[in-house]
């Protein structure tokens, strides 16, 4: 027989659309799509604007990182490259004025510093900031307030460096790669590369950081990389804009996976609307192909159309999908302009490729098992409907929908331990929530005996059709569930995110307080109503040797390591563990008088090779001390307190030299305390954060708008799933109101029995999805986020009740045509 | 058991239906011999239940027969699988059944073409339209099943049935949802197209009126033929 599968398919894709039979699935299919893309493009957008902010932290997109002069090669392959550079040189000398010396952190620039980002600057104490994207000009510095107010000199005087005189230009307020650790920093002069040689400051044995500040298009970055680190000097490294800061990177990473998420929930809940849809389309297609099959076409022929209209329907609805989602991301942008750069890159062309793909892998796995059914149907059934729609094989079911999601969510999570959490999760919940369903159908049932009128219609009819209510429910439970995770997500997890940084995070560090100035210092801030956090005792110590291994800089391949082990640590001992610190393996020490030992942050520990019973040595004021790891922490780098990557126990630091660290906030218009601070105690250093703050926070914000725009396709897609529960039944429902409407059921009661039945299917839905949700929040928060997370009461009252009124609302209004049909009029159509 | 007649276009031989239900076994048909010659108008007869609708199944070769065979064009049945079946159908069987079953995402014409395009037919288009001239739908091609009325579209299927001028059509009760007058144009349209495409008929009826105006009419009671 020769068949024309294509133009019989093509007929049949084209009036299924013009019939309306697609748009559900086409909904869900598209909303997938849309959603992936959206992110896709948005992330891609975000991510490199993200990564711009990182390069504002070190002023570059990249930089060569060395304790000696860097080779030319470099600069040359850079240039050649069509990247931006700058040189930066920066090392610690005495400046002098009339007052007498000053220690200052020296810092010796191209014009170009800074690539990225701006310093700010001042032209008195009293002045507004203005901001300049340029170094200082030949025989000019630019200096921190609190270095005119050590030397008391003003703007336009001269400061002498090294050999010569430069001229104070302007006060430098915040600059963008400040370079080095928080502490130590003595107040920073920025100055003009040209004019180093006449100071002579410069020796071959001097120490000095030399810094080769790159910038350019993310390819270029990305692509010298490599070249550089195979050409690394053994005292060089390289330091990406996202390695900037820990605190930084903590706030990406979150707001990544916090994206990751809401993609991946609308994703499954989007996979719930297709699998509906697609189970509504192949009751409706029934009759056609038993006609089809009475006609003469064979199975092969009918599973050859409907193979090839499903991948052109897929290959259509993806793509208008990658078109919303386009679009989704360019209206974020457009309404978000005030928010981000103007500049903000355009996103690559991949998400098409990962939206078409993930709307292909959703529909086999979801819509083929069903459709495949399709190919099945009696021929019979032309002339005898009572027998029914082929059953689609559960374990088909499971096993293709089950591997779609496996594919996408490893795919989409882009982290196993997420996946497997998330996988695990879909599944259990799945089973729990068909178990339960079935369950609570039961008890409909039982409830529908005992009572009367349309009370016992509407129970009834829940319990009547116990496949059809298990799908049904679990349509309006995923629904349900989706809006949930969405107030979880959006109110208690964005807030304990924004509450992880609050208002009042510290914004000052104090250091190099001395022991004799704790205490007058904690008089004088308390006299000042500053809340300080507690004042901790700080030493030095050169890490020299691990569970015997001598700790050598070279023998580390991850620069990080390399970089760690060539610092000195600042270490610190107490009794007890930081408030924001968690122990993840191991005890802290139970008081003071324990015998010598460490704790250790986990995620140097990890970089370093350190496991837990390891003997650490640390060169400590000219001789070591040494104990075993007692503990690993976990440390909230984001928090702002002050943190240490080792502790000790009291026994073991607790004679050593020691300075005193805290932190506080101050607000903007009580900063004149800092002044009278440093009077009252010279030596100390005020270490102003607040601009890095502000930049963390500015992530964070940004970050909780876009995870809410994300989250938006959730909530569309959960509104689908619950229509398509609604739908589900209407076929079986059109029948049933023909003949009880034909047996005298008035109106009104079947209207009432409508709504009892929806609204029952929706409070069990909703207590259901309520268990789920608060669930999930409560894992995803402990686990995935490492957020404190509360139980929510409202949730449950909104979940149970507000899903009862919607779904008994929704599905009484969405049947309620069947009711103004005139009876024959439906059981004809449905006969 | 006896072999088929050359001449035959359908034929039943000891045939027999019996299911297994949750009440226990029910005989549908018993030991029915049938034999059904080209271009003859058969007209069975019979009360609900009796029967006659799975006879028509089984004798279309939709269905399994518990026992007996059935032979389709000079084919038996049983030698055939799913696809074999469907194939022997294609363009040599037609269908005519009491809700008429036009698909009704399908315009008229696109209706009458699926059977066409199925088999591949060269011309299939002039061919669709001729057989909705044939039937008087020709202003109507363009409309959707729901768009017409009851008489109208099983006017579309019995165009649809004939189109590809197949040698046996079988109508389940082609008149049950029309009424009386509507129910006399379908008949005339259905003897009219048989006796011009020389077509076999098989009808399933319990309308007297409507039987008698076939070549030969046969009673089912209780699964057997009288």
């Amino acid at each position: 027989m020769t068949t024309q599968p294509w133009r019989i398919t093509l007929r049949l894709l084209r009036q299924d659309w013009r019939s309306g039979e697609l748009y559900l699935l086409s909904a869900a299919l598209i909303l997938t799509v849309a959603s992936i893309t959206a992110v896709g493009f948005f992330t891609d957008r975000v991510e490199a604007t993200m990564d711009r902010q990182g390069s504002e932290l070190i002023a570059a997109d990249l930089a060569v990182e060395s304790s000696s002069s860097l080779p030319d090669t470099f600069q040359a392959e850079s240039d050649r490259m069509g990247l931006v550079s700058a040189r930066t040189l920066e090392f610690r000398s005495v400046v002098v004025a009339d007052r007498g010396p000053q220690l200052v952190q020296i810092k010796a620039v191209d014009p170009a510093y800074p690539l990225r980002g701006q310093l700010r600057l001042r032209d008195g104490f009293d002045s507004p900031d203005r901001t300049i994207a340029a170094g200082p000009p030949a025989g000019e510095v630019w200096v921190e307030s609190r270095l005119l107010r050590l030397l008391d000199i003003g703007i336009g005087d001269p400061l002498g460096v090294g050999d010569t005189q430069l001229r104070i230009g302007a006060i430098l307020s915040d600059e963008p790669a400040q370079g080095g650790g928080f502490f130590n920093l003595a107040p920073r002069v920025l100055m003009n590369r040209t004019d180093l040689e006449a100071t002579q400051l410069i020796g071959p044995a001097s120490r000095v950081t030399h810094r080769l500040l790159l910038a350019g298009d993310a390819r270029t970055i990305a692509d010298i990389k490599p070249w550089l680190t195979a050409r690394l000097p053994p005292n060089a490294s390289l330091v990406d804009a996202r390695e900037a800061r820990p605190e930084f990177a903590a706030a990406v990473d979150r707001a990544a996976r916090f994206l990751r998420l809401a993609t991946l929930v609308t994703l499954l809940v989007a996979g719930a609307a297709i699998a509906l849809a697609s189970h509504r389309l192949v009751e409706r297609q029934t009759d056609a192909v038993a006609v089809m099959r009475c006609l003469g076409a064979p199975r092969h022929l009918l599973m050859r159309v409907f193979v090839l209209r499903l991948v052109l329907f897929g290959l259509i609805a993806s793509l208008l999908g990658c078109l919303l989602g386009w679009l989704g991301q360019a209206g974020l942008v457009a309404a978000l302009s005030g928010w981000f750069p103007s500049d903000l890159p355009s996103p690559s062309l991949a998400p098409i490729l990962v939206g078409v793909a993930t709307g292909m892998i959703a529909l086999l796995g979801f819509a083929v098992p069903p459709l495949v059914q399709l190919a099945k149907v009696s021929p019979l059934r032309a002339l005898r409907r009572d027998l029914g729609t082929p059953r689609t094989s559960a374990a088909l079911t499971l096993a293709a929908a089950g591997l779609a999601l496996s594919l996408l969510i490893f795919w989409q999570a882009d982290n196993f331990a997420l996946a497997w959490k998330l996988l695990a999760g879909v599944l259990g919940a799945l089973v729990s929530l068909i178990g339960a369903v079935l369950l609570l159908v039961r008890l409909a049932g039982g409830l529908a005996g005992r009572s009367r009128g349309v009370w016992r219609l509407g129970l009834a009819a829940l319990a009547r059709r116990p496949s059809g209510a298990v799908l049904q429910i679990a349509g309006f439970g995923i629904g349900i569930l989706a809006l949930l995770l969405l107030a979880v997500v959006r109110v208690d997890l964005l807030r304990a995110w924004q509450d992880s940084l609050p208002v009042n995070a510290p914004n000052y560090f104090l250091i190099n307080i001395q022991p004799h100035e704790v205490e007058p210092l904690r008089a004088f801030l308390r006299e000042r109503d500053i809340d300080e956090n507690e004042l901790y005792p700080m030493i030095r110590g050169r890490l020299i040797r691990i569970a015997g291994r001598e700790v050598k800089p070279t023998e580390y391949e991850n620069p990080r390591a390399e970089r760690l082990a060539t610092r000195e640590f600042n270490l610190s001992y107490g009794e007890k563990p930081q408030p924001d610190n968690r122990i993840v393996a191991g005890d802290w020490w139970p008081d003071a008088k324990a015998p010598p030992q460490f704790s250790v942050e986990q995620g140097i520990a990890e970089t370093l090779g350190i496991k837990l019973g390891d003997e650490l040595v640390f060169w400590v004021s000219g001789h070591e001390v040494s104990g075993p790891v007692t503990s690993l922490r976990e440390v909230k780098w984001d928090s702002f307190n002050v943190n240490f990557f080792v502790s000790a126990s009291p026994a073991l630091l607790g004679n050593e030299p020691a300075t005193f660290i805290t932190s506080f906030h101050l607000s903007a218009d009580r900063e004149s305390v800092i002044p009278e601070l440093t009077r009252r105690f010279p030596s100390v250093t005020p270490l102003d954060v607040d601009a890095i703050l502000k930049q963390v926070r500015q992530v964070i914000d940004r970050g909780v708008l876009a995870v809410e725009y994300v989250f938006l396709f959730t909530l569309i897609a959960g509104l689908l799933v619950m229509y398509a529960g609604i739908q589900a039944s209407l076929e079986d429902r059109r029948v049933e109101h023909g003949i009880l409407r034909t047996l005298g059921a008035g109106r009104r009661a079947l209207l009432s029995s409508l709504a009892v039945e929806f609204t029952a299917a929706g409070l069990l839905a909703g207590l259901l999805a309520s268990v789920f949700a608060e669930t999930t929040g409560w894992l995803l928060a402990e686990q995935l986020f490492e957020l404190e997370f509360s139980f929510n009461p409202t949730l449950w009252l909104i979940g149970v009740f507000g899903s009862g009124l919607l779904i008994g609302l929704a599905g009484t209004l969405a049947t309620y045509p069947l009711l103004i049909r005139p009876p024959l009029q439906t059981l004809r159509r449905a006969g | 058991m006896s072999a088929p007649t050359a001449q035959a276009v359908s034929q039943a031989i000891g045939l027999g239906k019996h299911v297994n239900g949750p009440a226990g076994g029910l005989t549908i048909l018993a030991g029915l011999d049938l034999e059904i010659g080209a271009g003859e108008a058969v007209a069975i007869l019979g009360a609900s239940g009796s029967g006659k609708s799975t006879l028509l199944g089984l004798l279309a070769g939709l269905d399994d027969a518990t026992a007996g065979e059935v032979w389709l064009c000079g084919q038996r049945i049983a030698d055939l699988d799913e696809d074999g079946r469907a194939e022997l159908r294609s363009g040599r069987v037609g269908f005519v059944f009491q809700n008429f079953q036009l698909l009704p995402t399908l315009t008229a014409r696109e209706n009458i073409l699926l059977p066409l395009e199925l088999t591949g037919t060269a011309g299939a288009v002039r061919r669709a339209d001729e057989a909705l001239e044939r039937v008087g739908l020709t202003a109507r091609a363009g409309h959707y099943p729901r768009q017409l009325s009851g008489g109208e579209q099983q006017r579309v299927a019995i165009a649809r049935a004939y189109a590809p001028r197949p040698a046996v059509l079988f109508a389940d009760e082609p008149t049950g949802n029309l009424d009386q007058v509507t129910g006399e144009h379908i008949i005339d349209l259905l003897l009219d197209l048989r006796r011009d495409a020389g077509a076999a008929l098989v009808l399933v009826t319990h309308d007297l009126r409507l039987a008698e105006r076939c070549d030969r009419r046969l009673a089912m009671e209780n699964g057997r033929l009288k």
